[in-house]
C-alpha cells in the first residue's frame, strides 16, 4: 500500500495546472516508474499525487511547419524508440530511449518525467543537451520555452518550479538535427535494467567536403554534479579532421571541463577513464554515421 | 486514505469494483482473485507483476489502481482461448521445460503473448533483449527462449 492522501487524473494540460495551484504540494506523476520507487522508500510520505497520463495533448511526436520536431513531455520511451520521424531525423533520441530500463519499465516511463526528476543519471540527459533542444513549459499565466542547457541547476535540481509549472513538450529544431550526426553510449554494469554508470552524447556537423568537423556537441550524465556539455572542448576542436590528433585531444582535455564522483557505483577513476574513452568512441561513431572520413575506423 | 470505485476491462470482461487509493494494480488485481500477478521485488525490477495494460507489457507493482480506469488489463488468468486451449506461448513453456518454480512465468508468458499479438518474428537476441524485464533465478533463461523461439522466433 502507497502512502497517498490522494490521487487525482487530470485530463488537461489546464486542469493539471488548477489541480496544482490548488494542491501545490502535490507531485505530478507522469509514468510513475520513479515517483512510485519514491513512495515505497518513503522518500515522499502522505502524497498528493496529480496523474497527467490521461492527458492526450502531452502525448506523442509531431512535425511543426517549420521543421522542427515536437515531442510531448508525456510520450512514454517506447513510442520514442518505434517512431518514425526520431528514427528518420534524430535517432540517437531513439538509441537512447530504448537503452532506459526494461521493456515494461520503457511502456510507462516517459521523457518528461525522465528529465524534471532531475537525476544526473537520466538516459535521455546527454541526447537532449547535445542536441541543444528546448524545453517548453506550462503556468497558469503563461507558456515559455527554455534551453535545456539552463535547465539543469544542480545536483537533482532543475529550474521547473514544481509547485506551479508543467514541462509539456522538448522541442528539437531543424537546425539542430539537420545535417547533425550523433551517438549516444551508456556504460553499465549489466545490459538491462540498469542505471547508467556513465553516458556520453556526441552529436557533429561536418564541413562540405566531411574532412572536418564543422561543429561538435558533446555532453555527458553522471560525469558531474548534473548533465553536462563540453563547451571549451567543443569550440576547440572545430576546424579538426577525424584523426589522431582529435582523439588525442578528446581524450586528454575532456575531463577538464567534467568532475566526475565516487559512488557506490563506480569510483572517480573507473568514470574518468569511462569519459575519456567514451567521449573518442561517440565521437568516432557520430562522424563515422556522417559519412565522415576516418582512417582509425 | 480514501475508498474509490473504478470500472476496467479485466481479461475481456467489464468490472466495476472499489480499491483504496494507495493501492498498487498488484494489489488490485490480486484482491480480484488474479493470484498469477506475483509480488516480487514491489520496485519494478524483477518482472512478477507484469501484467497487459492496453495490450502493452507494464509492472503492476509500480503503477496505481487508480489509473487502470478505463483501461484494458490482461492478466494470465485471462490468456486461454473460450474453449479453455492454452495459448500457443502457454503450450511452448510446457513442451520446453521453461518452467521450474514457476514465480516468473505468469510474467514471461505475458511478455511472449504481447510479442505473438506484435504479429513479428523476433531472433533469439532480439528475444533475449525483450524478456530482459524479467528475472528468472531457475532456468538459465534457454529453455524460456527456446519456447518463445518455438511461437515467436524467425524460423517458426
Amino acid at each position: 500500500m502507497y502512502d497517498i492522501q490522494k490521487s487525482f487524473s487530470a485530463h488537461s494540460i489546464a486542469e493539471a495546472l488548477d489541480l496544482l495551484s490548488e494542491y501545490p504540494e502535490a507531485v505530478i506523476v507522469a509514468g510513475g516508474t520513479d515517483v512510485m520507487i519514491r513512495l515505497r522508500q518513503r522518500k515522499i510520505c502522505n502524497a498528493v499525487l496529480i496523474s497527467i497520463r490521461e492527458i492526450p495533448e502531452l502525448n506523442g511526436i509531431h512535425l511543426r511547419e517549420d521543421g522542427s520536431i515536437v515531442i510531448g513531455a508525456g510520450t512514454c520511451f517506447d513510442t520514442i524508440y518505434q517512431d518514425t520521424l526520431i528514427n528518420r531525423h534524430i535517432p540517437i533520441l531513439a538509441e537512447a530511449a530504448n537503452q532506459v530500463g526494461s521493456p515494461q519499465i520503457r511502456h510507462v516511463a516517459t521523457i518528461g518525467g525522465n528529465l524534471c526528476n532531475g537525476a544526473v543519471s537520466a538516459d535521455s540527459a546527454p541526447s537532449l543537451l547535445a542536441l541543444d533542444v528546448n524545453l517548453e513549459f506550462h503556468s497558469k499565466e503563461s507558456t515559455w520555452d527554455l534551453p535545456i542547457s539552463e535547465f539543469y541547476i544542480g545536483p537533482g535540481k532543475t529550474a521547473l518550479h514544481a509547485d506551479r509549472e508543467l514541462l509539456t513538450s522538448i522541442i528539437i529544431p531543424k537546425q539542430n538535427y539537420e545535417n547533425w550526426s550523433s551517438c549516444y553510449l551508456k556504460f553499465g554494469q549489466r545490459n538491462a535494467m540498469e542505471i547508467s554508470t556513465l553516458g556520453c552524447a556526441a552529436a557533429v556537423k561536418l564541413e562540405k567536403g566531411k574532412n572536418q568537423l564543422a561543429a561538435l556537441h558533446l555532453a555527458f550524465g553522471v560525469a558531474a554534479a548534473k548533465p553536462v556539455r563540453c563547451p571549451r572542448l567543443e569550440s576547440s576542436v572545430v576546424g579538426m579532421a577525424a584523426d589522431d590528433l582529435l582523439w588525442k585531444k578528446i581524450h586528454t582535455e575532456v575531463l577538464s571541463e567534467l568532475n566526475p564522483r565516487d559512488s557506490w557505483r563506480a569510483s572517480k577513476e573507473l568514470r574518468e577513464q569511462l569519459i575519456r574513452t567514451l567521449s573518442v568512441r561517440a565521437v568516432k561513431k557520430a562522424i563515422e554515421r556522417a559519412g565522415g572520413k576516418n582512417n582509425e575506423i | 486514505m480514501r475508498s474509490k470505485e473504478i470500472s476496467f476491462i479485466l481479461n475481456g470482461k467489464p468490472v466495476t469494483t472499489t480499491f483504496s487509493e494507495g493501492e498498487s494494480l498488484t494489489d488490485l488485481l490480486r484482491n480480484l482473485g488474479m493470484t498469477s500477478v506475483k509480488k516480487g521485488c514491489e520496485a519494478g525490477e524483477c518482472g512478477a507483476c507484469t501484467v497487459l495494460l492496453d495490450g502493452k507489457s507494464i509492472n503492476s507493482c509500480i503503477y496505481l489502481a487508480d489509473w487502470v480506469e478505463g483501461h484494458d488489463i490482461l492478466t494470465l488468468e485471462g490468456v486461454r482461448a473460450k474453449d479453455g486451449s492454452l495459448h500457443p506461448i502457454q503450450q511452448a513453456f510446457i513442451d520446453e521445460a521453461a518452467i521450474q518454480c514457476g514465480f516468473c512465468t505468469p510474467g514471461l508468458i505475458l511478455t511472449g503473448v504481447e510479442l505473438c499479438n506484435s504479429g513479428k518474428k523476433y531472433t533469439r537476441e532480439e528475444l533475449r533483449e525483450r524478456i530482459s524485464g524479467h528475472l528468472c533465478r531457475c532456468t538459465g533463461y534457454e529453455n524460456i527462449i527456446n519456447a518463445l523461439d518455438k511461437v515467436i522466433g524467425v524460423n517458426s
